[in-house]
């Protein structure tokens, strides 16, 4: 397959980006291309116009502050993975950026293209839920902060309007005691994942968190603050199944399973050995 | 000089230019004035054709069935009482039988052009009641895919010996009955299909390159589908990126591009994507079974008796026909077993569902899947370890030459040796004890063997009896020396990954002694090669290898003779030894032989044969029922019960293909095979769903097993020769991919064995093992 044809250009700026999308209701933005690329193909997505965002060195750039770490739209995971990026922490974004699809995939595909597309299995999507970080949204009318748990309205949808660009991510700092863990669970190496258990523990603040993938979306974040890391028994499936259906998890009992696993062993591996 | 010849561990030729990415494929061609295609493909599984809508100004690029004046169907008939005849078209004509059946062919400068054009046309269909399971397909009333036959069945094959049903259950102490079930599957070949056809004015030839492993046979098909003499055909396979099978048929879409371009007048490429492929054509596998094994007291094999149903999809596949997996269930179900009593019944039934075609292994994939479990699970019925069953009734080395009871001819070998030597390489006793201190991870262990034969390079006799419209004959090759003392080999068959470059140059090598670098095999056209069936069935290296060393032979005696003339030595005086002519009185390099041949006559000898040093020679098989190449698998593996992942943690193939031309070329193909096998095992599965609609269409979809889920396998060779070849080579190019899934399968069944959890479908994917486990608890707390 090979796609409709399309007008291509290359935004200079966010504010020019985001001018193209107002001007052009059929445009879509075009950052890594890892998912793009086969939509266009397969003709699922066929947009008349695609403003490339990729050369734009203000959606390049990391910036750090007290709170924590910006990180600009485009940016790749292969450059998480190596370290290329400040880490608020600690190394948990190079882990998690280390599992995602391939190496390939890594070079090219974007944190922000990540968020924005909002594909349910995405890994980024579920672990900086957990870490409570926000996204940074460009429009007309300047720039808004959504969180990154309420940026999801569904499978491939976003709270995104058509002419907003997500120009960042927003990474809280954590203590340096902080400890996280994250699971997959995968048919094979590199493929999306059927369920991802994210767990999140900052001693500093007393708070525990959780979140889980759903297929129907938007991540489900659940606070834990009674699970606290050598505090009694590590939470079992059993366990975590109940949070899950408690916090409103809904799944046929075999991907509530996964999901409950996922956590089980996100959480064994925020305890540590 | 280091050894080059037969037995030799020598790196690939072909890999200098495959690993620097110079390979040359139907992609890679680029003719002047080119245009492409798409396909316009049945949205609906079964459905009347109504008004095909075209707007006028693309009319002239798009062709449909009516516009194909003069152009036959596919006809893929067998010479079998009661098969019953598919024409398949090569656009859809009438009405359309499966989702991704061609309608229309549209050409345009690019291949998204083309696309274009495809969606702009606006087709009218009228749904029919669909088939989409076999199994529902056999049940009288169910929707006919070809009405005029009254009911789906394409085929009946069916074997009985020796077989009283009253009298098997008096003798039977023990017995046990399965069913079983394989998905349907996808051949993955990392190329697809891919087809460029263009006219040749000045020879008056059509030349049409495309995606092959049988070139002769599809010039052939090309023929008898437009109607042109086979000499007005010129067919080209240049590199092929695997085949596995699905490059051995003809497609309808070859034919349309046949056809287009000399309508046209300027050449014409389709590339299949992956989706093509996925969907639409290159369908594999699907097989059901319900299987009753008989043993007496002692668990000794008495009898088997089976029904099994083949999902054939649509139409009959051209050349091997939709008759060829049942065919083969009947006849190698018995597996490397001795036993009195058989029946077996197997049903080639029509669906709405692409044509299966042949994969790797083509039945016995299935029939290993089907016997393999089953014995293992008459093994726990028994209370007997999986092995004693076996060993009981294996045939024995002193039986060999054996004629089982399916009439096969068993050509050499000592199965019993293979299977001990696997029980000892994977460490059973080890693994049982370890199953007994349970694993720290929770996790469940356990350990499965399997075992299979691989008939291979049989030829006329077999296939004479099908009445397939491919039989295949002898083989030839034609062997010339270059005027600087080069060999050229030509062989009918082709190379896609076996190292045929290679490993036809050891055999020649073995014989004139030239070096490897200096001789070259030309393969992939019909102008420049020999007829012949091409390379499929595992027949390469004994039907080509036997032709080479026929044609070198015949290549050293004119040799020798001229060499002899040069010496001033009688011809009886002189030897090839080393690529020398060796005499009483000197040695002449026969490198200096051809020169003086080809650049110096004037000092041949005056008695030499004017033949020259160019001769086709060919190969006939002592025996064509072919040979027997088999192996014993053995999988340990790791399974979490309550996400069904499942690890393979060891695996060990013991492996017996005869004499090995090249030991290394021998592991690669094992271990392709096996990952195949992986795939059949735990991952691949095309589900269609009520309306037979294919529920993957992309490798998102359709999971394939990548470097990381194919482990570490130990291969250990025997190397019993084959009576009947030439060197005692056997072929063994498919084995890796027949035994994997019964070996996995029983492996973990081993591992659920006492949760009363028995997975008896492939692919074993985590959620067919957890569902499995929770109907087992299900049970367990209703009883």
């Amino acid at each position: 397959m090979k796609p409709v044809a399309f007008e291509y250009t290359r935004a200079a700026s966010v504010a020019e980006a985001v001018r193209m999308l107002r001007d052009n209701p059929e445009a879509k933005v075009l950052a890594g291309g890892q998912t793009l690329g086969p939509m266009l193909n397969l003709r699922l997505a066929q947009p008349a116009l695609l403003v490339d965002i990729t050369r734009m060195a203000e959606l390049a750039a990391v910036a750090q502050d007290a709170d924590g770490v910006s990180i600009g739209a485009i940016v790749t995971h292969a450059a998480i993975e190596d370290g290329d990026v400040p880490d608020p922490t600690g190394g948990f974004l190079a882990r998690v950026a280390r599992g995602i699809a391939y190496r390939a995939v890594r070079t090219r595909g974007t944190v922000g293209g990540s968020l924005a597309h909002a594909d349910p299995a995405a890994d980024w999507l579920s672990c900086l839920a957990a870490l409570g970080a926000e996204a940074l949204i460009a429009g007309p009318q300047g720039s808004r902060r959504v969180p990154v748990a309420s940026l999801v309205r569904g499978a491939m949808a976003t709270v995104l309007e058509a002419h907003e660009l997500l120009a960042a991510v927003h990474i809280p700092r954590f203590s340096r005691e902080a400890r996280f863990g994250f699971h997959k669970v995968c048919r094979k190496t590199g493929e999306f994942a059927e369920a991802i258990g994210v767990a999140v523990h900052d001693p500093a603040r007393g708070s525990t968190r959780l979140a889980a993938s759903t297929p129907a979306g938007a991540p489900l974040v659940i606070d834990a603050c009674d699970l606290q890391p050598g505090r009694g028994a590590p939470p079992d499936t059993a366990e975590m199944r109940r949070r899950l259906s408690a916090a409103g998890f809904a799944s046929d009992a075999h991907g509530l399973t996964l999901g409950a696993v996922a956590l089980v062993r996100a959480f064994r591996e925020m305890t540590g050995p | 000089m280091t050894h080059q010849g037969i037995g030799a561990r020598l790196a690939r030729k072909e890999d200098d230019r495959y690993m620097r990415g110079r390979g040359q494929y139907v992609g890679d061609i680029k003719l002047a004035g080119m245009q492409e295609v798409a396909f316009l493909r049945s949205p609906l599984a079964h459905a009347r054709i109504g008004a095909v809508r075209i707007p006028a100004p693309i009319r002239e690029r798009v062709f449909i069935a009516e516009d194909l004046a003069g152009v036959a169907p596919i006809r893929a008939d067998t010479t079998l009482p009661g098969f019953k005849s598919s024409l398949q078209p090569v656009l859809a004509t009438g009405k359309v039988r499966y989702v991704g059946e061609l309608v229309a062919m549209c050409v345009a400068p690019t291949r998204a052009e083309a696309e274009d054009l495809v969606a702009a046309i606006d087709l009218d269909l009228e749904p029919l009641p669909v088939v989409a399971d076999m199994l529902e397909a056999r049940k009288p009333g169910a929707p006919l895919v070809h009405e005029h036959w009254g009911d789906n069945l394409f085929l009946t094959s069916a074997i009985e010996a020796n077989f009283d049903l009253d009298a098997v259950k008096a003798k039977a102490a023990r017995s046990i009955t399965r069913e079983l079930r394989t998905s349907r599957q996808v051949m993955s070949p990392l190329e697809g299909r891919g087809v460029v056809a263009s006219w040749d004015g000045r020879l008056g030839q059509l030349v049409v390159y495309t995606s092959t492993q049988q070139p002769h046979i599809v010039r052939s098909g090309l023929a008898e589908c437009l109607g042109l003499d086979e000499g007005q055909i010129r067919v080209v396979a240049p590199d092929v990126g695997g085949g596995f099978g699905y490059k051995g048929i003809l497609l309808p879409e070859e034919i349309a591009l046949a056809w287009a371009t000399r309508r046209l007048g300027c050449p014409l490429k389709w590339l299949e994507d992956r989706r093509e492929g996925l969907t639409a054509n290159a369908n594999c596998r699907e097989h059901h079974y319900i299987l009753t094994a008989y043993a007496d007291a002692s668990g000794r094999l008495l009898a088997l008796d089976c029904e099994a149903t083949v999902d054939a999809g649509a139409y009959s596949s051209y050349p091997f026909s939709a008759c060829l997996e049942g065919g083969q269930i009947v006849s190698i179900l018995p597996g490397l077993y001795d036993f009195p009593h058989y029946r077996c019944r197997a049903y080639s039934v029509a669906t709405n569902k692409p044509p299966i075609l042949p994969y790797r292994g083509v039945a016995r994939t299935g029939v290993c899947f089907a016997l393999e479990v089953t014995l293992e699970a008459l093994a726990r019925e028994i209370g007997a370890e999986p092995n004693e069953l076996r060993f009981k009734s294996l045939v024995r080395p002193e039986q060999m030459p054996f004629d089982n009871i399916a009439k096969r001819h068993f050509d050499s070998g000592d199965y019993p040796e293979a299977l001990r030597r696997a029980v000892e390489a994977i460490g059973f006793e080890a693994v049982r004890a370890r199953q007994r201190r349970g694993e720290p991870d929770g996790r469940r262990i356990g350990v499965g063997f399997a075992m299979y034969s691989e008939q291979a390079g049989h030829g006329t006799s077999v296939y004479a009896a099908w009445g397939i419209p491919m039989v295949p004959g002898h083989e030839q090759c034609q062997a010339r020396f270059t005027p600087d003392g080069g060999l050229e080999l030509r062989i009918g068959a082709h190379s896609h990954g076996q190292g045929l470059e290679t490993t036809l140059s050891q055999v020649a090598h073995s014989i004139l002694g030239v070096p490897h670098e200096r001789i070259r095999l030309v393969h992939g056209d019909t102008a420049e090669t020999p007829y012949s069936t091409g390379t499929w069935g595992s027949r390469s290296m004994i039907m080509s290898g036997g032709a080479v060393a026929a044609a070198c032979d015949a290549l050293a005696a004119r040799v020798l003779r001229i060499g002899a003339g040069l010496l001033q030595a009688r011809p009886e005086e002189v030897r090839l030894e080393a690529g020398e002519v060796v005499g009483p009185s000197g040695r002449i390099a026969v490198a200096d032989v051809a020169r003086t041949w080809y650049r110096r006559p004037q000092d041949l000898p005056g008695d030499v044969d004017p033949g020259g040093l160019e001769v086709t020679a060919g190969y006939k098989a002592q025996r064509d029922t072919g040979t027997f190449s088999y192996a014993a698998h053995a999988a340990v593996v790791a399974v979490d019960t309550e996400t069904g992942e499942l690890e393979i943690l060891d695996y060990v193939v013991v492996e017996d293909g005869g004499v090995l031309v090249n030991p290394m070329i021998v592991d690669g193909q094992i271990m392709g095979g096996l990952a195949q096998g992986i795939g059949t095992a735990l991952y691949e599965e095309m589900p269609f769903d009520a309306q037979a609609q294919p529920q993957a269409s992309t490798l998102a979809d359709y999971l394939l097993p990548g470097p990381t889920e194919v482990p570490e396998v130990r291969i250990l060779h025997m190397e019993t020769p084959s009576p009947y070849t030439r060197f005692g080579q056997k072929g063994l190019g498919e084995g890796g991919a027949i035994a994997p899934p019964a070996a996995i399968t029983n492996a973990l069944n081993d591992a659920l064995a006492d949760l009363g959890v028995e997975l008896l479908v492939s692919p074993i994917t985590p959620r067919r093992i957890v569902e499995a486990i929770e109907r087992a608890r299900s049970r367990a707390a209703a009883a």
